[in-house]
């Protein structure tokens, strides 16, 4: 196998679903891959194929050089020959059997010391130990997710395909799951697979990432990279992007954006032919009135056509170049600590922005 | 068996009956309802968990013919099994190649209550295991479980209280089976005559007290199985009690 780049879970598959065809094809190594997506996009899908649940239209499927599915040669491996380990959404625990009795389940035809011991180290793997005669009905969320991830560890398999992980839990145990499902990670070191909806959540358990639309992947590749660079706009958006706006080429590295009315130097050469640009709302950057900086490129007057408060943050909505007329939309979003912002919420309009050519991308369509 | 006058219970028709009572009805209507229900449990199980897995028109087809013996006369029924069991009939002729004979013995009384009784089995099992979350089925075959142990262990213990209510139906509508009975086994006291069949025909002898006698006892064997298998339901380890989070 190699060290924890070599590929181990090769995943080649198509399969026709309701409103469209699944057609996926990337490689995973013994690290976490998060796979991102809206919902309906297949994610789900994806995790039964390779887990064995159902079987793919056509394609291929090898973990660890072991072919577990190949429609040209009729091979499939059926789910519980995979030595796939499945968190499933909703923990799936079986509610007759107690947390012990559940996770021994994949281990019935171990001899029975391997098996308590087995049993033991799955259940101390995830601090589940405490909860072993309970029945699942008599646990919280947090702890059924435990109970869960170590019956999944507990036939120490292959892989680990996670559904929605986090998505379950209030904010406070969802930072204790990610701690844990961190530490599972770095442990087991062979692939797995982490479906998400929520883009910070599939950043921050998987430095891979892969993004789902309508059954077709449409990024691939270290979270950085996708986050800093998304490759079309669905994925901008996903991803939590907020500033778009149509794009005219005009150099290599100056692009007229239509929507914002006005021309804008980009650090990066742009591709071709570019469809869009986009600027996430946090690095939308405001310059003092009487500074120097006033004269620098991208820098533009604008003015605040309404705001929107969180606990430390705040949103503006901006109109660029002119005030405001009636019912006229926001050019931009953008987001600024409260401290900052009570430092320029009382200076007089307009105020300046700058659209730094740094953080600006192209997104070819 | 012993052998005494029958008492009746309807006062101001006649309290005693002339002939001396024949007690072997009870025993062949528990035992031909006992047998019939495990033969309808465990058929009535696996066509439950046979058509589980399956749609089509294949499934829609078998099961209108599970389902027949709930929709015709239990007479029509028993005239079919007829044909089927009969000297001349597909069954008969291979079981009389094998030197036996089912017609007019006690193993027609079972037949007859089995099949019967079947629909209200299979509806209540089939029921009971799609009320199973497919999902604890799938995590089961994650780890490594064949089809038989997750239906063993997961589905069986989770559908038993349907199935169990099945169970009770389909021994009621056994004990009570009298049409379908009466076609293929007949009356030979002593061997094919259940507790209906006996009060039919002593009602036909206008033996009233006996009859009278007759439905009193039914009732009362009735009531006292039903009470049995409710406690014995709610006392099962498995039952759903026990994980309820009580």
């Amino acid at each position: 196998m190699g060290g924890a780049l070599a590929v181990a879970l090769e995943v080649h598959i198509a399969k026709r679903l309701r409103d469209f065809t699944l057609d996926v094809s990337f490689t995973a190594t013994g690290a976490p891959l998060g796979i991102l997506g809206p919902s309906g996009a297949g994610k789900s899908m994806l995790l039964r194929s390779v887990a064995g649940l159902v079987r793919p239209d056509r394609g291929r499927i090898a973990l660890n050089g072991r072919v577990l599915f190949e429609s040209d040669r009729r091979v499939n491996v059926s789910a519980r020959d995979r030595h796939i380990g499945m968190l499933f959404q909703h923990y799936a625990l079986f509610p007759h059997l107690t947390v012990a009795q559940n996770v021994a389940f994949g281990l019935q035809d171990l001899p029975r010391p391997r098996r308590e011991l087995r049993l033991a180290q799955a259940l101390d793997r995830t601090h589940a130990a405490a909860l072993s005669d309970r029945y699942p009905r008599q646990i919280s969320g947090g702890e059924q997710q435990r109970a869960a991830l170590a019956r999944a560890l507990s036939i120490e398999p292959q892989a680990l395909l996670l559904d929605e992980p986090l998505a379950a839990l209030d904010t406070h145990l969802r930072s204790q799951m990610e701690t844990l499902l961190q530490e599972t990670f770095a442990a087991f070191e062979r692939p797995a697979l982490v479906v998400s909806h929520n883009m910070e959540e599939a950043y921050r358990l998987a430095a891979q990432l892969l993004v789902l639309m309508r059954g077709r992947v449409v990024a691939f590749g270290p979270r950085e990279e996708i986050f800093l660079r998304p490759p079309t706009l669905e994925v901008a958006r996903l991803t939590g992007c907020k500033n778009f706006s149509r794009a005219r080429p005009i150099a290599e590295t100056t692009v007229e954006a239509l929507d914002w009315e006005c021309r804008l130097r980009t650090t990066r050469p742009l591709p071709a032919p570019i469809a869009h640009v986009g600027l996430r709302a946090h690095h939308i950057d405001f310059v003092e009135a009487d500074g120097a900086g006033l004269n620098n490129e991208n820098v533009f007057p604008c003015w605040l056509v309404r705001s929107s408060e969180t606990p430390f943050r705040v949103t503006l909505y901006l109109r660029l170049h002119r005030a405001p007329r009636e019912g006229e939309e926001p050019h931009l979003q953008a987001e600024v600590f409260k401290e900052k912002w009570e430092r320029f919420r009382t200076c007089p309009l307009p105020w300046h922005v700058r659209l730094s050519p740094d953080s600006l991308f192209a997104m070819p369509e | 068996m012993t052998l005494m006058p029958a008492v009746g219970l309807i006062p101001g028709v006649a309290l005693i009956s002339a002939a001396p009572m024949d007690w072997s009805p009870i025993r062949i209507s528990l035992e031909t309802s006992a047998t019939a229900t495990l033969i309808t449990l465990v058929a009535g199980l696996a066509a439950a968990a046979w058509r589980e897995r399956r749609t089509g028109p294949t499934a829609v087809i078998v099961d209108g013919i599970f389902l027949l013996p709930l929709v015709l006369p239990p007479t029509v029924v028993g005239f079919l099994l007829l044909l089927l069991f009969g000297r001349n009939g597909p069954l008969g002729q291979m079981l009389l190649r094998l030197g036996t004979t089912v017609v007019f013995s006690w193993s027609a009384t079972v037949i007859a209550a089995a099949v019967i009784s079947f629909p209200l089995m299979y509806l209540t099992a089939r029921a009971a295991l799609e009320q199973v979350d497919p999902r604890l089925l799938e995590a089961g075959q994650t780890l490594g479980a064949s089809e038989w142990r997750s239906f063993r262990q997961i589905a069986l213990p989770l559908a038993w209280p349907g199935i169990l209510a099945g169970t009770i139906l389909s021994f009621a509508r056994a004990l009570g089976e009298f049409g379908a009975t009466l076609m293929i086994a007949g009356n030979i006291p002593g061997r094919t005559a259940t507790i209906p069949i006996a009060i039919y025909f002593a009602v036909e002898a206008n033996d009233v007290p006996r009859a009278a006698a007759w439905c009193a006892i039914d009732v009362v064997i009735s009531l006292v199985l039903l009470a049995g298998l409710y406690s014995w339901s709610r006392a099962l380890p498995a039952g759903r009690a026990r994980w309820a989070g009580r």
